[in-house]
């Protein structure tokens, strides 16, 4: 799972931003919306994914977090705590993206 | 110094300080009532919201409903917290850079149409209606119980206060008190969870209790959670870590409590608040990193919970229960009847009995006989309270308790000293206070700004429109507290969970196509909205209220979870609905390229 994440998000990291130069505001949306878009997978993963449609499979397979089996424990700490992270993520990812196309304000 | 005299104390100091900061902070202008000025800092209202969005029903009963269902409760902590990435990363950057003080006025610029602003003034005051209600009989039961004045009182007194601090202050006075309630909130949750889990499992943090050891007793330690399952099955119960409810539901409930988070109206104006999109942004983490404090404790408490009222009650002869047993009889929140006649208390789950139900006596609520019923129709065998209701001799279980019991009781269970449950109180009355306040101030703006100035009368002033929205603060205020006295019988604590459903049905597909298509035209949103919400008000009236029975369900969808079938048929009806009609002008298709540009929110409020 979590290089499944990582994979993602260098995905997200590295992919060149295309005609940027000449045309600005659209270049800063596309690359927002495959933000979006992977950060809103992962968000779909850790909480429907792990906690609600592959939970029994989860339970069964995956190796417990202290005692509690891992569909169990995704569902009432984990994605919550994968959510917190998602944010975090996605304000420096956003605020980076930001800058660089010049639309940082003043604090 | 009894207990009854701490929670005055408590509750008392509580109060003065929220209304103390919100004089000192009162609005003076609409901008500082409907924003706060836009300049609140991103910590603080991330605090705030924090406090906004964790209602009564959520401090109270949701550790109750984790104890009672255990896996299945995970579909409101993750609902309800899940939802919050949704509304951040699709929601609030886009609908702050729009820089329009309220839900209502952004579909109804959006989609340029009146029609549009009025039907969205009418889902915003439905949904914080359904919602209000909760809040305010939530304030009542608790200040009844405290001081034993009727819920009717507690309910006035509830309602006077916020208005005093909401209807007064505005957005500006809320905000400073919202701040002051989550920190009371947040140490009136955590302590006695802290405090039991060392008592319980040695570790200081609780959600490390909850995956460590059980070592309370001297036995050998076994895994904490193998030790909840094992109690849940001897006694007739499913197993606390798998569920009951089928994926299909649990997938749908989920994901209607997403949705319906990210879609409403009084989570959505707290992030109009703050300077910039960046702010909100950073605000949004602030927010769901003070929420996860308290719903990752959640699942804790209620573990412990389970495990301590199992250990103290269970086969404990009714002699030798501990004092707060009695207390909570009282207050008609717990009641044992004993049907084996052998003066102990036994309490069993669903499997224990044929026909597979556990209820303890017949009827949804337990009922007592009249003050001046003859003593042996109040008072049994052993010295407890007996019921009205006539025994359900189908199963062995005798104890009945409310989901509520769980926070409430948890602090006497574990033996903690009396200020913690003092605090705990205060708890229970600021989360009540800070939602029904933020759900208040989207109810007199949706009236005054959106209703009275922008489609009855443009030609208000300033003064006359934050005037406007005193009052209307003041009606809903009535309504509200109305109802919280004379709930529609059941109605009350499901409809918040449902007033969800509508904002998913509703608000949530219509903003979220608003802002990332062009093309979407009024017409297509105000068949979606439309349709979208009746179909949902109609799937639960009908189970709810026209005795539709459980076998007609849609896929098996309870009406808990048909808010994600109504927002699918909304997104549907929309685009098919645009599709055959003009496009949008073009000032309007310009708009929505420009709220995707980060840069420029300036203030919030300027009409």
């Amino acid at each position: 799972m979590v290089s499944f994440i990582g994979r993602v998000l260098l995905l997200v990291l590295i992919a060149p931003p295309s005609d940027m130069e000449n045309n600005h505001p659209r270049a800063h949306r596309r690359a927002c919306l495959r933000i979006v878009i992977a950060l809103l997978s992962i968000w779909f993963f850790v909480s429907f994914g792990c906690a609600i449609l592959f939970r029994d499979w989860l339970d069964a397979n995956a190796p417990q977090v202290g005692s509690a089996p891992f569909g169990f424990w995704m569902a009432q700490q984990g994605a919550i705590i994968c959510f917190v992270l998602l944010l975090i993520v996605y304000a420096f990812l956003m605020n980076r993206l930001d800058a660089k196309h010049g639309y940082t304000e003043a604090k | 110094m009894t207990q009854d005299h701490l929670n005055f104390i408590f509750i008392g100091i509580s109060f003065a300080i929220y209304i103390g900061i919100a004089v000192k902070s009162r609005a003076a202008s609409t901008k500082e009532y409907y924003t706060a000025g836009g300049g609140v800092s991103s910590f603080a209202n991330g605090m705030a919201t924090a406090a906004d969005w964790m209602s009564a029903a959520t401090f109270i009963s949701m550790a109750g409903t984790v104890a009672i269902s255990g896996y299945d409760a995970s579909r409101f902590l993750m609902g309800w917290t899940g939802g919050f990435v949704l509304l951040t990363i699709l929601m609030v950057p886009y609908l702050r850079k729009f820089g329009k003080a309220t839900v209502p006025d952004f579909i109804g610029d959006r989609y340029y149409s009146k029609l549009a602003r009025g039907v969205a003034v009418v889902c915003a005051i439905f949904i914080c209606m359904t919602y209000i209600m909760g809040q305010m009989r939530g304030v009542g039961v608790v200040f009844s119980q405290l001081f034993g004045i009727g819920v009717p009182a507690g309910v006035l007194i509830g309602a006077s206060i916020v208005f005093f601090y909401a209807g007064l202050g505005g957005m500006k006075g809320i905000t400073y008190t919202q701040v002051a309630q989550y920190c009371v909130m947040a140490f009136a949750y955590t302590i006695p969870a802290i405090f039991i889990a060392i008592a319980m499992t040695g570790h200081v943090i609780p959600q490390l209790g909850l995956i460590g050891d059980f070592t309370a007793s001297g036995e050998p330690v076994v895994p904490f959670l193998q030790k909840l399952n094992n109690i849940n099955t001897e006694l007739g119960f499913a197993e606390y870590t798998s569920g009951k409810l089928s994926t299909m539901n649990m997938f749908c409930i989920t994901a209607a409590l997403m949705c319906g988070t990210a879609g409403l109206p009084h989570v959505i104006v707290r992030f109009f608040t703050v300077k910039n999109v960046a702010a909100v942004r950073k605000s949004a983490c602030w927010t769901l990193l003070f929420i996860a404090v308290i719903y990752l404790t959640a699942p804790a408490i209620g573990a412990f919970a389970r495990v301590n009222l199992v250990e103290k009650l269970h086969n404990t002869p009714y002699s030798e229960v501990p004092g707060w047993f009695q207390e909570f009889e009282l207050t008609g929140q717990m009641a044992w009847v004993d049907k084996n006649g052998d003066g102990k208390i036994q309490y069993f789950g669903p499997a224990k009995s044929e026909l597979g139900s556990a209820s303890v006596f017949q009827g949804a609520k337990p009922s007592y006989p009249g003050y001046d019923a003859p003593e042996n129709q109040r008072i049994g065998r052993h010295g407890e309270r007996l019921l009205a209701n006539k025994a359900d001799d189908s199963n062995p279980n005798e104890l009945w308790f409310g989901n509520d019991i769980m926070v409430m009781a948890n602090p006497h269970m574990a033996g903690l000293p009396m200020w913690v449950i003092a605090l705990l109180m205060a708890g229970c009355i600021a989360a009540a206070l800070s939602t029904a306040a933020g759900l208040l101030l989207v109810l007199s703006t949706s009236i005054s700004h959106d209703l009275m100035k922008k489609i009855i009368k443009p030609d208000l002033t300033d003064e006359e429109e934050v005037n406007y929205a005193r009052f209307a603060s003041f009606a809903a205020l009535i309504v509200a507290a109305y109802f919280g006295i004379n709930p529609p019988s059941a109605f009350i604590a499901k409809t918040v969970a449902f007033a969800f459903g509508l904002a998913a049905s509703s608000f949530f597909p219509t903003l979220l196509i608003g802002i990332f298509s062009k093309r979407m035209n009024r017409e297509g949103a105000i068949a979606g909205m439309l349709s979208g919400i009746s179909f949902t008000i109609g799937y639960i009236v009908y189970f709810q209220f026209l005795g539709g029975h459980a076998d007609q369900y849609f896929l098996g969808i309870t009406p808990e979870g048909i808010g994600f079938v109504g927002m699918l048929i909304n997104f549907g009806v929309s685009f098919l609905v645009s599709a055959f009609t003009p496009a949008p002008p073009q000032e309007v298709q310009d708009m929505v390229e420009n709220i995707h540009i980060p840069s420029g929110a300036g203030d919030a409020s300027e009409h």
